[in-house]
């Protein structure tokens, strides 16, 4: 009866409770302990980006509310780089991702030696890191117009020039498969791994053949991740710049992809808009909010499944 | 059954294998071609004595050394809090964490120009060298990130916290001598990765004006014909080490689920 009487009635009586304040106190202190990270995020990140934003729908003159940046767009060419980049993108993601999942199923349940695996994904870690300007010289040297594919073809009868070129469309696209590949055989590996052994058994056990297990469980359970590593595959082809400068950057194909106008506007921004950097960037920034959307939506669609 | 499906994985394998050696083949060969009617040396040794490689080596050197210290400093501290106390800022903390990872670079290069333009970090040389680190601290965070939250989930980061405690130890103590000696193998593994990546990274300093190595690397071509495919070698040649750094580091952990799955 004491006791309840104490408990109920002690900020009532004027008990000064001691443990509230400090839970707070301990929190701000933990709090300072991550505080540098969110100030740098702050500043190198969200700053940045937030001032894309704003520039985008302010006029230069005054800093009013306008349209105009995103209405100066609307030029073929700058609609011509969003369509050749968004093709680029979808081409490589989907071929990639393509490639990339039967890779990726060789080497888990395709019935391959362990060290194969093992072997093909360090090569994936460094390939698909092995991008930009580098990767441009080992394509130049392959099917450049003195590579030595390109050459090793016209001894064989095979004239690749000038009816092909690797410095346009194509090119890109078979250049940019080369990081995208690794990538999703890098994200899909763990999915398929994690694959649980009982529910191959329990399909046979119910009389499933190979292709019922494909078809009503494993691809069901894989496809979240599939789709949402594609949707990184092209977020990533769609912001490359260092591969696409280097390959087609000087000549050409000075205005075929978003980046490389993004890239334009550092040096002419002071005789053209200014607005307009801001307009295209804020375009790429669009497309990857939702590429990012897709990606962390799938991902947790299949956390039900394939969660460690 | 199991013999015709080990087949066609063989076949598979066999003909992506083919699209990603034979462009290392060719660059390698091509690189030995320098002098006319023999395989030879001749371009790595160009490439080697020219001033301007060991200037932008170092330079992209020693700038990848200094993200990775400060990737460390505020990425350790951040991961431990977020195991230790602040679980609910986990989810907050690994999505920034992975923006940079999806931003082009150019986007980030460009909104760095934009959003500092007439201060003192553009209007200087010292200036625009921080907005360099600091792009490339962010692209580390990813993979330091990744690297330092699996270290930290493989040992018991309470139970020592607490024993370093009730021995009186500050938390700065804690984390430099109890935590960072507990998840060093971790660290390295990030630390590897920010290494490849800043040692090759082309655009943030190409648009920067920078001196690094990847401008050097994009010069060169203009002006030769088999020098960058030497420098092709050499620069795989640098990311394989870094990826096999992080091979090594990994292959003793359980399982290895360390960054590799966020490699670009």
């Amino acid at each position: 009866m004491a006791q309840t009487i104490d408990i109920a009635s002690a900020p009532l009586l004027g008990v000064r409770r001691s443990r509230p304040p400090r839970p707070i106190l301990r929190l701000s202190l933990t709090l300072l302990g991550v505080l540098p990270f969110f100030i740098f995020v702050l500043a190198f990140q969200f700053f940045p980006a937030f001032s894309i934003v704003t520039r985008t729908f302010a006029r230069n003159s005054d800093g009013t509310f306008t349209l105009d940046n995103i209405i100066s767009l609307n030029t073929p060419l700058i609609i011509g780089a969003y369509v050749t980049t968004t093709q680029i993108s979808l081409i490589t993601s989907i071929l990639g991702g393509a490639i990339g999942f039967v890779l990726a199923c060789a080497i888990t349940i395709g019935g391959l030696p362990a060290w194969i695996k093992g072997g093909i994904l360090s090569f994936s870690g460094v390939a698909s890191n092995f991008a930009g300007v580098p990767l441009v010289f080992a394509f130049t040297s392959t099917l450049g117009r003195l590579g030595v594919l390109t050459d090793f073809l016209k001894t064989a009868g095979i004239n690749l020039y000038p009816n092909f070129t690797l410095y346009g469309f194509w090119g890109l696209c078979i250049v940019y498969l080369y990081f995208q590949i690794p990538l999703m055989v890098l994200i899909l590996v763990p999915a398929i791994d994690s694959l649980k052994k009982e529910w191959r058994e329990a399909s046979e056990n119910l009389g499933g053949t190979r292709f019922h297990y494909w078809r009503y469980v494993a691809l069901p359970i894989l496809f979240p991740s599939i789709v949402g590593t594609v949707a990184l595959l092209f977020g990533n082809a769609f912001g490359t710049q260092a591969t696409a400068y280097a390959l087609v950057g000087g000549g050409a194909g000075q205005n075929m992809v978003v980046t490389l106008l993004v890239t334009a506007q550092f040096s002419t921004d002071s005789l053209a808009n200014p607005g307009l950097g801001n307009a295209l960037a804020f375009g790429m920034i669009v497309v990857m909010a939702f590429t990012i959307l897709i990606y962390t939506y799938c991902r947790r669609i299949s956390m039900r499944w394939l969660a460690r | 059954m199991i013999h015709r499906q080990s087949l066609w994985s063989w076949l598979c394998l066999a003909f992506i294998l083919l699209y990603f050696f034979v462009p290392l083949y060719a660059t390698f060969q091509f690189s030995l071609q320098a002098k006319r009617g023999q395989l030879g040396f001749t371009a790595y040794q160009n490439i080697f004595s020219a001033p301007d490689f060991s200037n932008s080596f170092l330079f992209s050197f020693q700038t990848a050394l200094l993200t990775i210290a400060i990737s460390m400093v505020l990425i350790i501290p951040t991961a431990y809090w977020v195991n230790l106390k602040l679980t609910w800022l986990r989810p907050i903390v690994e999505f920034l964490t992975l923006i940079p990872f999806v931003i082009p670079a150019v986007i980030v290069a460009f909104g760095l120009i934009r959003a500092y333009n007439r201060t003192l970090l553009t209007d200087s040389g010292e200036g625009v060298y921080v907005l360099l680190v600091g792009a490339y601290v962010s692209l580390s965070f990813p993979y330091m990130y990744r690297a330092v939250d699996t270290g930290l989930q493989a040992i018991n980061v309470r139970t020592l916290t607490e024993a370093a405690q009730s021995l009186g130890a500050s938390w700065i103590a804690i984390l430099v001598r109890v935590i960072f000696p507990n998840i060093f193998r971790a660290v390295l593994t990030g630390a590897f990765i920010t290494f490849a990546i800043a040692m090759g990274e082309f655009t943030i300093a190409s648009l920067l004006s920078q001196p690094a190595f990847g401008p050097y690397m994009a010069a060169t071509a203009a002006r030769k014909v088999y020098e960058p495919s030497a420098l092709a070698i050499v620069s795989f040649g640098l990311t394989w080490l870094c990826i096999a750094g992080v091979q090594i580091l990994t292959r003793r952990n359980r399982g290895g689920r360390v960054p590799t799955a966020l490699i670009r």
